[in-house]
């Protein structure tokens, strides 16, 4: 039971302390789980990094969900999951109470205005970040620019974009470039 | 009620299921969903919860099926617990098959292509997020303009945190407009 409860919190504790989404979040998923409470070395967090990255989804939830299952099974997954969803749920919930009543208040209204198009720019910052990392490889920049354009100005569902993008990538390494 | 609650479960599902990316790659898919597709909120209020879901703690994906399920369901709990569900199922699913078959998993050749091909799709998600967001709505004239190129100046060139950069926009939006 305690190491149910000691799951719960810690994950409680990643999803109350980390702002700003996933890859906030590592360095003191890392802390917690591989530091301080030992409960996968560093290669297996590695690994899982890769893993929960690759798989759809909240990097954190999947980070709860390898965590949680592999200490304690099913129980222990819920106990992770549970944790990391509480804190942003309650919060969440308690501003989307405020909000809804206030929603049409000229303040607000006028402060929100100018939140508006800087939120447009912390979108883009990682846009850059990320060509950046791949040193502006020009096949990622023309995939990226083809899935913008297709859901900017064409209407294309995104879910359509990720399938046609994945399927592509298999048919190109089978057909194509033979090096995998 | 029962068919909001099954909308918003099969969205968020969905949502879950296609989120490759992460956080910010999923915002073009909640947006095509629930903007577009549902009109479950305007493209000012997704632009509100947006910036809230970064500044305040969790996974962006959670807090916006949280909040969103609130608004959808008519100012219910019942359709934020059903859609917060709905977006972490296939997480759980999807992990739990990946734990089972840890290796079988890493070294599939199909799968690794895959994924590398979803990479810089979801880059450009991302991308389209942000553009979608550029619109008259959220761009009401040049000072919207001038906040939007200071805040990108400051995240990416002085790495100013996100909170500093949304409380800072916020008060020159009640100075401003």
């Amino acid at each position: 039971m305690k190491q149910y409860l000691n799951l719960f919190i810690s994950f409680f504790k990643i999803g109350t302390f980390t702002l700003g989404g996933g890859y906030v979040m590592i360095p003191l998923i890392e802390k917690e789980i591989v530091g301080k409470r030992k409960w996968i070395n560093d290669d297996e967090f590695t690994e899982m990094l890769t893993l929960a990255q690759s798989a759809p989804g909240a990097i954190a939830i999947n980070t709860a969900v390898f965590v949680g299952y592999k200490i304690k099974g099913i129980k222990g997954m819920i106990a992770t999951v549970l944790g990391t969803v509480i804190p942003s749920f309650t919060i969440i919930l308690l501003i989307a109470v405020f909000f809804t009543e206030f929603e049409n208040n000229e303040t607000i209204e006028r402060i929100f205005c100018g939140i508006r198009p800087a939120v447009v720019a912390l979108i883009a910052v990682p846009v850059i970040n990320i060509l950046k990392d791949n040193n502006f490889e020009i096949h990622i920049i023309a995939v990226a620019a083809a899935a913008a354009i297709a859901v900017w100005l064409l209407g294309v569902s995104p879910v359509v974009v990720i399938t046609v993008a994945g399927l592509c990538a298999i048919l190109y390494n089978t057909f194509i470039s033979k090096q995998c | 009620m029962l068919s909001i609650l099954i909308q918003l479960f099969i969205t968020f599902f969905k949502i879950g299921l296609f989120g490759f990316g992460g956080g910010y790659a999923m915002l073009s898919m909640i947006q095509y969903e629930v903007v577009e597709a549902h009109q479950w909120l305007t493209v000012k209020e997704f632009t509100d919860i947006v910036a809230i879901s970064q500044s305040t703690p969790g996974p962006i994906a959670i807090n916006s099926a949280t909040y969103i399920g609130y608004t959808a369901a008519g100012g219910s709990v019942l359709g934020s617990i059903v859609a917060t569900f709905a977006v972490c199922l296939p997480s759980v699913i999807i992990m739990l098959i990946v734990c089972k078959f840890f290796l079988a998993f890493r070294k599939n050749k199909y799968l690794s292509a895959a994924l590398k091909g979803m990479m810089p799709a979801a880059v450009g998600l991302i991308a389209a997020a942000a553009l979608m967001l550029m619109n008259s709505h959220n761009f009401v004239d040049y000072k919207s303009i001038i906040i939007c190129i200071a805040a990108f100046v400051s995240a990416y060139f002085f790495k100013t945190g996100i909170i500093k950069i949304i409380v800072f926009a916020g008060v020159l939006g009640y100075f401003l407009f």
